[in-house]
């Protein structure tokens, strides 16, 4: 024992005159760091897509519907209910968060006298914490799901331009597993998708490479899966949550890697070929997306189907509206073979009216569904267009389809915005010609797909934008017509609809071109209706108005495709055969079932 | 040595059973020692373990692999970094990560930090066991400033859940190095207040030398790692062995002691400390300030991790930390074995030391072993 040792304990005393590090609290607030993982908050960015409840390892996450909630697409309409008896703050959900509207507050403590109150809904119950703007949120470099997206192959320009191969070429296995492993599987998409596929679960299909299974579930709701797996609006990746912070999922791509990837040799194998006939008979008028839809549910379930189509082959708009370079015939085919094979008999060349009066159709089968879609070019409305070089983009597209030549010439000019309009563009750049389209608005405003736009732009159509058409002259040539056009500014509308494009008289062009494709939308026509039955039909600018199940005031009659809704694609017409299917089999037994 | 302690008499009326535990008796948790005493000698003891058990090990193959992050820091309440740390070790490895530079480094640091709040906890409670209470209030402040950084850093002051496979969940924050370098200092100078007034204290050096001796061929045979076996003269440690992180850039020494007693051990505590915060110090002045933290994962919901098996292994405060993992290719872990130092130290190691010392000397043996039950019982 050394002296040393027996006073140097005494050296505590020297800290005894220091300050206390003790935080004299309430009366001191030392307020957490602005990183503390803390309560949480939930901002309107919220869709309810329930990521935050998928990774949740302690189940602490509901989500539950809200009432008051503004209804918007691409909304679940549910939120994220907590449960503080569960949580452990890790903070996953902030992390997985795929609108980042989900954070934390740093506050420490919460005391209420309120019982129920530590089980809330982040963002719409009011909590003491809500106004707090520092506490844990995911940093920008750190991320927990997969943003960019998997591109897919695809021709040049210059070579896409060359012909009419396709220009997508579609994923890979291994791409394809990729692209499908992003999908966070929260299934905000299935609502929005016309038809309602399962979306979720046939990305999973591709993720584990089981095609069988995907191919069962695109059936389910879609007999067109090959063709909608090229050329489908994809309304899904639009609200697809994983584009709040990078690339949606390219559902559409996923939906063909499955059907790419099953011959249709084994179609019959895997879908099963059995229909069990049930006596019935059902018409259907129009052999588009939507009538052979509505065919293959309707054979499904034992009806005898007969198909009427006025062309010489199958596939409606699809065939003749969609150039090959987007849906290869052969894969068009691939989805119609099947359908066909389990028995639908098609009547080709036969028109409803003129070949088969609509009134012995009404009287012969037990129900009748109609889906002739809109296949009247509309008119410009505009001075000279009757000139025999002014085109129409439908005759240009059908003739191409039909292995004709449209003979646009070396000079088009292409009138219109939408998808008819870019295909009129992109096949006359692939017959050679320089191309420029018009639009009335701006480019933004086009209602075709961006991908057409992109794509157009990419083979080099000109695309003007605020190009009002005027007259149309020269109609002593038969080779070249001249357009006037005016520019139009754009003029903010004072209902909060969208703008609107006004001439302006003094900045008018004049241009000499060997064609002109008006691509302005097209009508229906339904002349062979006789009048005794469209007065108990209910039209809406001569389209139809179906009630519940397509059915119309026609008790037998059920209707959709374009005739019939107003999105005008064919995601929609295959619902619309489907769910007249369903509703023909519900007037004719009385039941869903079977 | 390999022995089991001679059996007693208990009809004798000589012996008393007495019960250490298993309520917390302090930092040496909730385990229970069932003593059996002759006067206030110890004349045998048998460890008792199952009050903490929480089955961890089988949660985590009911989680995927991003769920097990946040539950793998509560195995060892004290030292959570070191459960997070290894975790995300045999899962990047399995899956094929590598995680970024800054990422080591981030992490490096944040494992020291956490080395360097344990060892003031535990010397608070070394202090504490052995009526030094002051020590404790000391020490107990200084580690709650580490927690401070802590809770800048990761967001939280215990469970910071911030490594996770892959790299780390966040960049440092502004001003971070600064204000490490502050609560740095402050540590050092409380060591040197605690040098005087614990290692050169004659009741704590009457108290703990020759107390708990470990032999040096008890070391090996007895799975005795970390401070324990250094302080019984083995210069071993994991992070000049078997370097990981960016241990292999960093200056430091291999501190140890050939007495093996509570008091070595406490002795080659307090200067790894100070080894710690040398490394500290390094990190915080050369660590990328900039690049990513952490590497490209993939969709997390359902990460698939290909079949295989790894054993990760990190020197931690009290010894050989490590995690063993096999996977199957499932999005779910097979199986996962934690190996806590606490297990060899705190069970077997614990019923020969604690044979002839007295009652009070228990609680400072025991602490002096610095083991922890929930390590113990995953």
């Amino acid at each position: 024992m050394s002296l040393k040792d027996l006073i140097s304990p005494f050296y505590v005393w020297q800290r005894a005159f220091e300050k206390p590090y003790t935080q004299k609290r309430p009366i001191e607030d030392r307020p957490g760091a602005p990183r503390y993982r803390g309560f949480h908050m939930n901002s309107e960015d919220c869709i309810g897509c329930g990521t935050c409840e998928t990774i949740c390892q302690n189940h602490a996450i509901d989500m539950v519907p809200v009432e008051g909630l503004e209804q918007r697409s691409g909304d679940s309409g549910l939120r994220p209910r907590f449960d503080y008896g569960r949580c452990c703050w890790c903070a996953l959900c902030v992390d997985i968060c795929t609108t980042r509207s989900l954070r934390m507050s740093n506050h420490y403590a919460w005391i209420t006298e309120d019982p129920d109150a530590f089980h809330f809904t982040a963002g719409t119950d009011a909590m003491p914490w809500n106004q707090n703007s520092l506490g844990y949120r995911r940093d920008d470099d750190y991320h927990l799901l997969v943003h960019e997206r998997i591109d897919m192959q695809a021709l040049g320009a210059e070579e896409s331009v060359a012909g009419f191969d396709e220009v997508m070429k579609g994923y890979t296995e291994e791409q394809a597993v990729l692209e499908a492993d992003r999908c966070v599987e929260c299934g905000i998409c299935v609502a929005t998708c016309p038809a309602h596929m399962a979306i979720p679960d046939y990305i999973r299909a591709v993720r584990q490479r089981d095609y069988e299974a995907g191919l069962r579930l695109l059936y389910e709701t879609n007999p067109f899966s090959s063709t909608c797996g090229r050329i489908c609006t994809h309304r899904c990746e639009t609200v697809c949550v994983m584009g709040y912070q990078g690339d949606p999922i390219a559902i559409r791509w996923l939906k063909r890697a499955i059907v790419d990837r099953v011959p249709a040799e084994r179609y019959r194998e895997i879908l099963g070929d059995e229909v069990v006939e049930n006596g019935r008979k059902v018409g259907v008028i129009g052999a588009g997306p939507g009538g052979m839809s509505a065919a293959y549910y309707l054979r499904r379930q034992g009806y005898a189907v007969t198909v009427y189509e006025s062309q010489a082959r199958a596939g409606g708009m699809l065939r003749y509206g969609v150039p090959s370079y987007r849906l290869p015939d052969d894969q068009l085919d691939k989805d119609l073979e099947y359908i066909r094979s389990l028995g639908v008999e098609v009547k080709f060349n036969t028109h409803i009216g003129r070949d088969v009066p609509f009134r012995q159709l009404i009287e012969d089968y037990d129900a009748l569904f109609l889906a002739v879609g809109l296949n009247q070019p509309s008119a410009l409305r505009i001075q000279g267009e009757e000139h025999p070089r002014v085109l129409s983009g439908l005759q240009v597209l059908d003739d191409v389809a039909s292995g004709r030549d449209p003979g646009v010439g070396s000079k088009v000019a292409v009138i219109g915005g939408g998808n008819v309009a870019m295909d009129a563009a992109r096949v006359s750049r692939r017959l050679g010609a320089d191309v420029t389209v018009l639009y009335r608005r701006r480019i933004e405003d086009m209602p075709a797909d961006p991908e057409e736009i992109h794509e157009s732009q990419a083979e080099g159509c000109k695309l003007v934008q605020q190009a009002i058409p005027v007259e149309i002259k020269n109609a002593a040539s038969t080779s070249q017509v001249t357009i006037v056009w005016g520019e139009a500014e754009m003029i903010a509308d004072d209902k909060g609809g969208r703008p609107r494009p006004v001439l302006q008289e003094d900045r008018m062009h004049e241009e000499t071109y060997d064609c002109i494709i008006a691509a302005i939308g097209q009508g229906g026509q339904l002349d062979f209706i006789p009048a005794e039955y469209r007065d108990r039909i209910e039209f809406k600018w001569n389209k139809f108005v179906p009630g519940e199940y397509q059915q119309t005031g026609l008790p037998k009659l059920f209707v959709g495709g374009d005739i019939a809704n107003s999105r005008a694609d064919a995601i929609s017409a295959i619902e619309d055969g489907h769910h007249a299917a369903r509703g023909i089999h519900r007037f004719l037994t009385g039941t869903l079932d079977g | 040595m390999f022995e089991p302690n001679p059996p007693v008499d208990l009809s004798s009326g000589k012996y008393l059973k007495l019960w250490q535990g298993p309520q917390h008796p302090g930092i040496t948790g909730n385990m229970s020692l069932e003593l059996t005493t002759c006067g206030d000698e110890v004349v045998d003891c048998k460890t008792h373990v199952g009050y903490l058990h929480r089955g961890f090990e089988k949660l985590m193959e009911r989680r995927t692999f991003i769920q097990n992050f946040p539950i793998v820091c509560r195995i060892a309440v004290p030292e959570p970094t070191f459960n997070e740390y290894l975790y995300a070790a045999v899962v990047e490895e399995l899956a094929g990560i590598q995680s970024p530079e800054r990422a080591e480094w981030i992490r490096t640091l944040n494992l020291e930090l956490m080395r360097l709040a344990s060892y003031l906890m535990w010397l608070g409670g070394i202090g504490a066991a052995f009526g030094q209470s002051t020590v404790y209030q000391w020490t107990v402040t200084h580690r709650d400033y580490i927690l401070d950084l802590f809770e800048e850093m990761t967001g939280a002051r215990v469970y910071h859940m911030y490594i996770v496979p892959g790299g780390v969940r966040g960049r440092l924050p502004e001003g971070f190095e600064g204000r490490c370098h502050e609560v740095l200092n402050r540590v050092e100078k409380l060591l040197r207040d605690v040098e005087k007034v614990l290692f050169n204290n004659v009741v704590f050096k009457a108290r703990t030398k020759g107390l708990g001796h470990i032999p040096r061929e008890m070391v090996d045979p007895y799975g005795i790692t970390g401070p324990n076996q250094r302080a019984a003269g083995f210069a071993r440690d994991l992070r000049k062995d078997a370097p990981y992180l960016v241990y292999d850039q960093l200056e430091f020494d291999l501190i140890t002691a050939t007495e093996s007693d509570t008091y070595a051990r406490a002795w080659v505590r307090y200067q790894e400390m100070h080894q710690g915060i040398r490394m500290l110090r390094q990190c915080l002045d050369r660590m990328p300030k900039d690049g990513p933290f952490q590497a490209r994962m993939p969709n997390v919901l359902h990460w698939q991790v290909p079949a295989g098996e790894t054993y990760a292994k990190a020197e931690c405060t009290r010894g050989e930390y490590g995690y063993y993992l096999v996977t199957d290719g499932s999005e779910y872990v097979r199986r996962v074995h934690v190996r806590g130092p606490s297990y060899t130290h705190a069970i077997a190691l614990m019923e020969k030391l604690a044979v002839g010392t007295n009652i009070a000397d228990i609680a400072g043996l025991m602490v002096s072993l610095h083991t922890y039950p929930p390590e113990i019982e995953r």
